[in-house]
């Protein structure tokens, strides 16, 4: 990381941070050449589709590999001129899963000729690296997030309330629907919520850590410092529990979690979190008859065939995973679309499952994992107590989410709708995600900066 | 802090651990029980998603797939549906498959392993064969004349080459189209209540899948016993045997439809159909060789198959005097397939030697290459040579001079037996018309068909139901048919 190198310092672009003494290689070339590859992976695939499925090239394939190209250049360039010491890795990494998710859903939609949700996916995924591109340029320091927790929580919570007031879609109430387009704010109140908690954390994780009574072995924190985030908290759930969103609401207790642990390193706020966490899951389960159903799906996947009533999602969506085998059908070349319902949202990572196998399946995971690696690295390498935490919070809300809803569509864990992070239909999670990307872009830029700086740390 | 997330990173880790442990136990360990699930509906699509190979008579294909754009993509068709039924059977989404369908449907829907290029090539790309054809031994002129000549009548024909055991013609009426029942809508669903729920079971294959007494066709049989046992040793020398005949231990009458039955000789009582003849020469002949002799020709054999199986012909082997004699006449216990009786006239035809039937010529590849093809299998000896020479004699009298005048060919020599069989609790059932034959053309070396034909009279015309009258010109049609060609 510290490679000094002769000349003088370099003038950064980020107007807060010191530049560095000494010289960083920036490694925007690898970048560059990393991003390339996911854009041709991304147009093979769209090839290979259509080349499976209709047996020609499809038409669009020039068009899609050139509009995700730009846009991935676009973000490039907002990189390169504001944020020049970032990882290099995070970018292309959400370009090849956009890029893939794309390729995915536009494969589904020749099962579904009246229903094309691949350009409406393109549409969001632009706004998603435009909102990339804004926060890259605008965002000089990550700090500055950290005075507006109260604002963001404030935020997300009339975010998570809002859809009470819609109508429920699917028996969950999480969807605007504002003039044809659905959006799905309870995605973008999670970023809101992860920089509430890291802010709040990193200013009180002194007393949340050393003050308190002990209650047998555990050190309890005072009700003055932990009451504002348990309410918080008990409110983001109780407005989910009420939704019926419970993926979401396991993805905030997760982070909650995860954030508390990091800041304070008891151990206790693990079992504590655990407690509880078992606790809501048995009372939800028991009183929830929509949650209910899914555990014992979660069961029993096979239940509603042995009593006659044919495969449900769930049985469909293992039946995909496992016709995959080791090597997968080949793309275009599944039956996926058995599954019926969501399967572009929630269930379209067995359509990757089938299609790429066990073996494409590994490498999507391995992505996602690389992606959650380079943003806890960034939150290692950062001074700063709220760019840790937000950089661990927003990674951990890549690996909760994606281990959510991965692991409930394989039976894992019961299933509990959510977007396979890029990959699946829906905008507001392609947006979040582009948004969660930039932060962590940022983070990661700060990070070496900082760490080159002869000043060290500002607090 | 630092710390703190490290371990936040190794449970990040672990979360992916669990999910690629997950993937393999669902994509790896239990995916193969997975996917033979029944509710599992992959291998269905896949069966479904390309064409089906073609059966074909005479190089000409008899079926055809049509793209539905549907899940299970491709259905069957028939351009001869009814024609050509007992052949094929039928192969729906929804009922599955009968007949040549079924016993070829590895070949027809690619999924057999002969199919691939190199073994084990398919495995290793991931590619499916396009379903294989299969070309029949069917002679498309003998079995448009057999389904033409049943016409209006319930009835069946098998017609077979003697010298090879070539299935020529099958045919079975009243038919139905097998197109019906391709596919899974509710129409196939209708259809198929209405076929199974048919009095006159139109799906019910009689040439193989039917047995019926044989009636004085089976006095072939019985001939064939008695000469090659010593019982009668010249045809026309008088046989001792009264008009009735008394069966043994019994007060039971047999009678004849004929005068002129009592003493008559061999040949005399073969053309003229002398139930008291026959009767007692089964008597004579005893159950150990009536026995033997038939199941040489292949009654009380429940493994035929041609490649699709055959019903049972039955001769009863535990039976008192009394019911053998009857046995040798084509009553009590005896039954036989029409495709049973067409052997027995192709043994004869054949000098006594025997060729199990077969109805698949060769199998074949997409791309036309063979995967397999039927040679005839080793011949059997059924009777001496001599055995045989007479008994073509007997049965050339018949169409010469006998019953069986009706299938006689300007120019070819044919030879034939007629039969009448009783059937229903004191015989009150319609009869069945038979005509057993086999035909040479002028310039053949040797019989080139042997055929069977029953048809089940109407009880209009009871008194006109006889072997002669309604089933010879059938048999005739046939073998005009093939000789012509």
């Amino acid at each position: 990381m510290n490679k000094t190198g002769p000349g003088p310092g370099i003038t950064v672009a980020a107007a807060d941070a010191p530049p560095p003494a000494a010289r960083l290689p920036r490694r925007r070339g690898v970048e560059l050449a990393l991003i390339v590859l996911a854009v041709l992976l991304s147009v093979f695939g769209y090839c290979n589709v259509g080349l499976a499925v209709r047996g020609s090239v499809p038409p669009g394939a020039a068009g899609y590999g050139a509009g995700l190209g730009v846009l991935a250049l676009l973000a490039h360039a907002a990189v390169r001129l504001r944020a020049p010491y970032a990882d290099p890795l995070l970018l292309p990494i959400g370009v090849l899963l956009n890029g893939l998710g794309l390729v995915l859903i536009y494969r589904l939609d020749l099962e579904t000729p009246r229903d094309a949700a691949a350009p409406t996916q393109l549409v969001w995924s632009t706004l998603g690296v435009g909102l990339f591109t804004v926060v890259v340029l605008l965002l000089r320091d990550h700090r500055v997030l950290q005075r507006y927790a109260y604002v963001s929580v404030a935020a997300a919570l009339v975010l998570l309330t809002l859809p009470i007031l819609f109508p429920a879609v699917n028996g969950a109430r999480i969807w605007l629907r504002i003039a044809g387009f659905s959006i799905q704010p309870g995605e973008f109140a999670k970023v809101l919520l992860a920089v509430f908690f890291a802010a709040y954390l990193a200013a009180n994780r002194g007393a949340l850590a050393y003050a308190g009574r002990r209650v047998w072995r555990l050190k309890v924190p005072t009700g003055r410092v932990l009451g504002p985030i348990v309410a918080v908290w008990l409110v983001s759930v109780g407005v989910l529990v009420l939704e019926r969103d419970l993926g979401t609401s396991l993805l905030f207790f997760g982070l909650f979690v995860v954030l508390l642990y990091v800041a304070t390193g008891r151990t206790g706020w693990i079992a504590v979190g655990l407690l509880l966490a078992a606790l809501g899951a048995v009372a939800v389960g028991w009183l929830e008859p929509h949650v209910h159903s899914r555990v014992e799906d979660w069961l029993h996947p096979f239940a509603s065939i042995e009593a006659g009533r044919g495969p449900n999602q769930l049985a469909q969506s293992l039946f995909a995973f496992a016709a995959g085998g080791v090597t997968g059908t080949g793309l275009g070349l599944g039956h996926s679309v058995l599954i019926g319902f969501a399967t572009k949202s929630d269930f379209i990572l067995a359509t990757a499952g089938e299609e790429l196998g066990f073996l494409g399946l590994t490498a999507l995971f391995l992505l996602y994992g690389l992606l959650v690696e380079r943003g806890l690295r960034a939150g290692l390498a950062v001074r700063d107590p709220f760019g840790r935490l937000l950089a661990v919070g927003l990674s951990s809300l890549v690996a909760l989410q994606v281990f959510v809803i991965a692991g409930g569509v394989m039976g894992l864990i019961p299933l509990t709708g959510m977007a396979m992070p890029f990959l699946a239909q829906g905008g507001s999670s392609v947006v979040t995600n582009w948004a969660i990307v930039a932060l962590l872009i940022r983070i990661s830029h700060a990070a070496r900066v900082q760490g080159a700086s002869p000043q060290g740390p500002r607090p | 802090m630092t710390r703190n997330i490290r371990h936040a990173a190794v449970f990040c880790a672990l979360l992916l651990v669990a999910l690629v442990v997950n993937a393999a136990r669902v994509q790896l360990v239990r995916g193969p029980e997975f996917d033979g699930n029944p509710a599992n509906r992959r291998p269905d699509i896949a069966r479904y998603g390309q064409p089906r190979g073609d059966i074909r008579v005479g190089g000409e294909p008899v079926t055809g797939s049509r793209d539905t754009g549907e899940h299970l993509r491709y259905e069957r068709t028939y351009t001869e549906g009814p024609l050509y039924a007992p052949v094929t059977g039928f192969a729906s989404q929804a009922y599955g498959t009968t007949l040549l369908e079924h016993a070829e449907d590895g070949l027809l829907s690619g999924a057999d392993p002969a199919l691939a290029p190199i073994p084990l090539w398919n495995d290793v790309t991931g590619f499916g064969n396009a379903g294989g054809s299969v070309e029949t031994t069917i002679h498309a002129g003998a079995q448009r004349a057999a389904f033409e000549g049943l016409g209006g009548h319930k009835g069946a024909v098998a017609a077979i080459e003697p010298a090879t055991g070539r299935v020529l013609a099958l045919v079975s009426t009243p038919s139905y189209d097998p197109q019906h029942l391709s596919g899974n809508g509710a129409a196939v669903k209708r259809a198929w209540e209405r076929l199974t729920g048919d009095p006159d079971k139109p799906m019910l294959n009689r040439a193989v899948r039917q047995t019926y007494p044989p009636g004085s066709t089976f006095k072939v049989v019985t001939a064939a016993a008695a000469l090659d046992a010593g019982v009668v040793s010249d045809l026309d020398a008088p046989t001792v045997s009264p008009d009735p005949y008394t069966l043994p231990g019994t007060r039971t009458r047999l009678t004849n439809e004929s005068e002129g039955c009592r003493d008559a000789s061999l040949r005399e009582a073969f053309e003229w159909s002398c139930n008291t003849v026959f009767a007692k020469l089964g008597v004579d002949v005893g159950v150990a060789d009536m026995a033997a002799t038939a199941e040489a020709f292949g009654f009380n054999d429940d493994g035929l198959r041609v490649p699709f199986s055959v019903a049972r012909s039955t001769f009863d082997t535990s039976v008192d005097r009394a019911q053998l004699g009857l046995s040798s006449i084509g009553q009590y216990n005896t039954r036989a397939t029409p495709l049973q009786m067409a052997m027995v006239a192709a043994a004869v035809a054949n000098g006594g030697q025997a060729r199990t039937p077969y109805l698949v010529e060769r199998t074949v590849r997409a791309g036309g290459a063979v995967v397999a093809t039927s040679g005839s299998s080793p011949a059997r000896e059924v009777m001496s040579p001599a055995t045989a020479a007479r008994l073509a004699e007997l049965m050339r009298g018949v169409v010469e001079n006998g019953t069986g005048a009706n299938a006689a060919i300007p120019g070819a020599v044919v030879g034939g037996k007629t039969g009448t069989a009783q059937h229903g609790v004191g015989n009150s059932g319609t009869p069945y018309a038979w005509f057993v034959s086999w035909a040479r053309g002028g310039q053949d070396a040797e019989p080139r068909v042997a055929v069977a034909v029953v048809v089940e009279g109407r009880a209009a015309d009871r008194g006109e139901i006889s072997g002669g009258g309604l089933a010879a010109p059938v048999a005739r049609a046939v073998m005009a048919a093939v000789l012509g060609s």
